[in-house]
């Protein structure tokens, strides 16, 4: 942190007023912040402790210990598959989407003809809605839709029906997310690559390097605050997936996910209080880990 | 580097792929686009997969005027231009502070702002549910007299979310202006708020606009505290009144697709006309951390 006034004249120099500006530009912000967010959030995990339907008052909730916990891992049949399907999908995301994005950058940083158009196109995906995601590609892959067209399926016997077969639709889920997130990293990627000293170019250049080891040996080194955020904004993209397989099909029949479950306990057909905090929880055990490493790795230098 | 015959070839056949590949990234929405120009009578006979015959804006129409898609749309409009406004001017206060002052509290203030905007939701919204049922407004703003099914609530909860994000992006840009400038204020007797909205604030118009366009493309998208914090259909913003009218819609998927591009069509023209800005928004948070 450059700009500093030195401490020992600002304090001096600080009026009564000033005091109070200097204490409503920052309490005002962290208040809220506080109040709905960080106090809902304690409230949560103690939440996923009790007892309650929701419906009673305050007086209603019930101390439960490790109860509810207890509950969903052995009873809860939707939560394994909700496990199952967001571990895959942060495999996933790793696997695919995240280095296609990188390579992509890799090929547009390249400026090649045509640069504008595809550009264009590759971030495009990201200035839509989750939700309208949903009803966009709903046309590609409905049964009467642009791929069973294709297909040559047109009766509604030999139609596939993509969103409504358990062991398929999340694979095609998983896809119509990816067409966003390749966007996304590549973008991020395109402004580090930016910020790489040219010297290092020009070197690998003089020592004979190819374009593609320079970018693997010299590029993706350097870039390893880039790096870390990618991992950060991947991994917490895929606890956080909600909005696109709940317009599909409010995330049933093979679209469960943590974050659609803790939904349904509050708003769906029986309310279980506890078992939602439980599992929103449980999601926040999850991303804390990546959020730890964000912080540790954006605020370590200025320590 | 040598760039010889090869090279050439080969810079030809990676620009033809990638535009091939652009074309396939951008066919979903073109297809919806077709799809909205036609009617459904047409595609109900001869399939969605077929030369269209009749093309028009009758489904922009019917899904504009008697589905009343306008008044989604200013729901919108009246959710997001407040939030991003006051995301941005309570995000700048705190950013001006820890930027321009060392006190002890800097650092642990930045990560909470910024640990509260990677909070996953559902992690906030039971207790929050239940306070926003509790707290009392005037009637003017809600019939029932509570916080939750109101707008307000919405703009309160995107604020409070968001400034994490902007606070984070600000203060970055902040270390980045000269400490003279500061230096100079304080010589010349200014005030704290003076230093802050006189001196600083103009100064970060270009991060302030990119930030702008970045919170109104994610405001406008949201469809999570949408449809978890208001309960009446009618004041729902026009992407969460999207799964309202799926079901209204369910029979005709022509109108349906209008509806839908009626939502993202502002979005696109945001994004056409500022994609400097998204694109810096975006970058400015990662890059310079």
């Amino acid at each position: 942190m450059g700009a500093k006034v030195p401490p020992r004249r600002r304090r001096s120099a600080f009026t009564k007023k000033d005091r109070l500006v200097l204490f409503g530009l920052v309490g005002i912000p962290t208040a809220l912040c506080i109040a709905l967010v960080v106090i809902p959030a304690i409230l949560t995990i103690l939440l996923s402790f009790t007892f309650w339907d929701g419906i009673g008052g305050l007086k209603t909730i019930h101390w439960a210990g490790f109860q509810n916990y207890r509950q969903i891992f052995t009873l809860y049949e939707a939560f394994p598959k909700a496990l199952r399907n967001n571990a895959l999908w942060l495999v996933f995301f790793a696997l695919i989407p995240t280095p296609a994005g990188i390579i992509l950058a890799y090929f547009v940083d390249k400026k090649l003809k045509g640069t504008n158009f595809y550009q264009t196109a590759f971030y495009l995906p990201m200035v839509l809605s989750l939700a309208v995601t949903g009803i966009v590609w709903d046309y590609i892959f409905r049964t009467n839709g642009l791929v069973n067209s294709l297909l040559g399926n047109t009766s509604a016997e030999s139609a596939i029906s993509w969103f409504g077969d358990p062991h398929k639709n999340i694979w095609v889920v998983l896809g119509i997310a990816s067409w966003r997130h390749v966007g996304y990293i590549m973008m991020l990627y395109l402004a580090g690559m930016k910020a790489v000293d040219p010297a290092l170019h020009e070197a690998a250049a003089i020592d004979g390097a190819t374009d593609w080891y320079t970018f693997r040996r010299v590029i993706f080194p350097s870039l390893s605050a880039v790096n870390v955020i990618i991992v950060v904004v991947t991994v917490i993209d895929s606890l956080r997936a909600f909005d696109l397989v709940y317009i599909i099909n409010r995330g049933r029949n093979g679209l469960e996910l943590l974050g659609v479950l803790v939904y349904e306990n509050i708003f769906g057909e029986s309310s279980r209080i506890g078992w939602g905090a439980a599992l929103a929880t449980m999601l926040f055990l999850l991303s804390i880990i990546p959020i730890m490493i964000y912080l540790y790795q954006t605020f370590k230098k200025d320590k | 580097m040598v760039t010889g015959k090869k090279t050439v070839v080969g810079h030809a056949v990676t620009s033809a792929i990638l535009s091939i590949l652009g074309l396939l990234w951008l066919l979903p929405i073109l297809w919806t686009l077709l799809q909205s120009l036609r009617p459904y009578g047409e595609v109900l006979r001869y399939g969605s997969f077929s030369w269209p015959k009749v093309l028009n804006f009758h489904n922009y129409y019917v899904a504009l005027v008697q589905s009343e898609m306008w008044r989604y749309f200013l729901n919108s409009v009246e959710v997001t231009v407040p939030a991003v406004i006051l995301t941005l001017f309570l995000a700048s206060m705190v950013a001006f502070v820890v930027s321009r002052y060392s006190f002890k509290f800097n650092i642990p203030l930045l990560m909470l702002f910024t640990a509260a905007n990677l909070l996953p939701p559902q992690l906030v919204f039971i207790p929050l549910y239940r306070m926003y049922l509790a707290i009392p407004v005037p009637s003017f703003i809600n019939d029932n007299g509570v916080l939750y099914d109101t707008q307000l609530g919405l703009i309160l909860i995107h604020v409070a979310f968001q400034m994490g994000f902007a606070t984070f992006v600000l203060s970055n840009y902040m270390k980045t202006i000269p400490k003279e400038i500061s230096e100079s204020a304080v010589v010349d007797g200014a005030t704290v708020w003076v230093h802050y909205s006189k001196v600083m604030l103009p100064l970060l118009r270009p991060a302030l606009a990119s930030l702008g366009v970045l919170l109104t493309t994610w405001i406008y998208n949201d469809f999570f505290w949408s449809v978890a914090l208001l309960k009446t259909g009618n004041k729902r913003p026009i992407t969460a009144a999207l799964s309202n009218l799926q079901g209204e819609f369910f029979k005709d998927y022509n109108l349906l697709a209008a509806g839908a591009a009626l939502a993202f069509i502002p979005t696109l023209i945001v994004f056409f006309v500022l994609r400097r800005q998204f694109v810096a928004g975006l970058t400015l948070g990662s890059t310079k951390g």
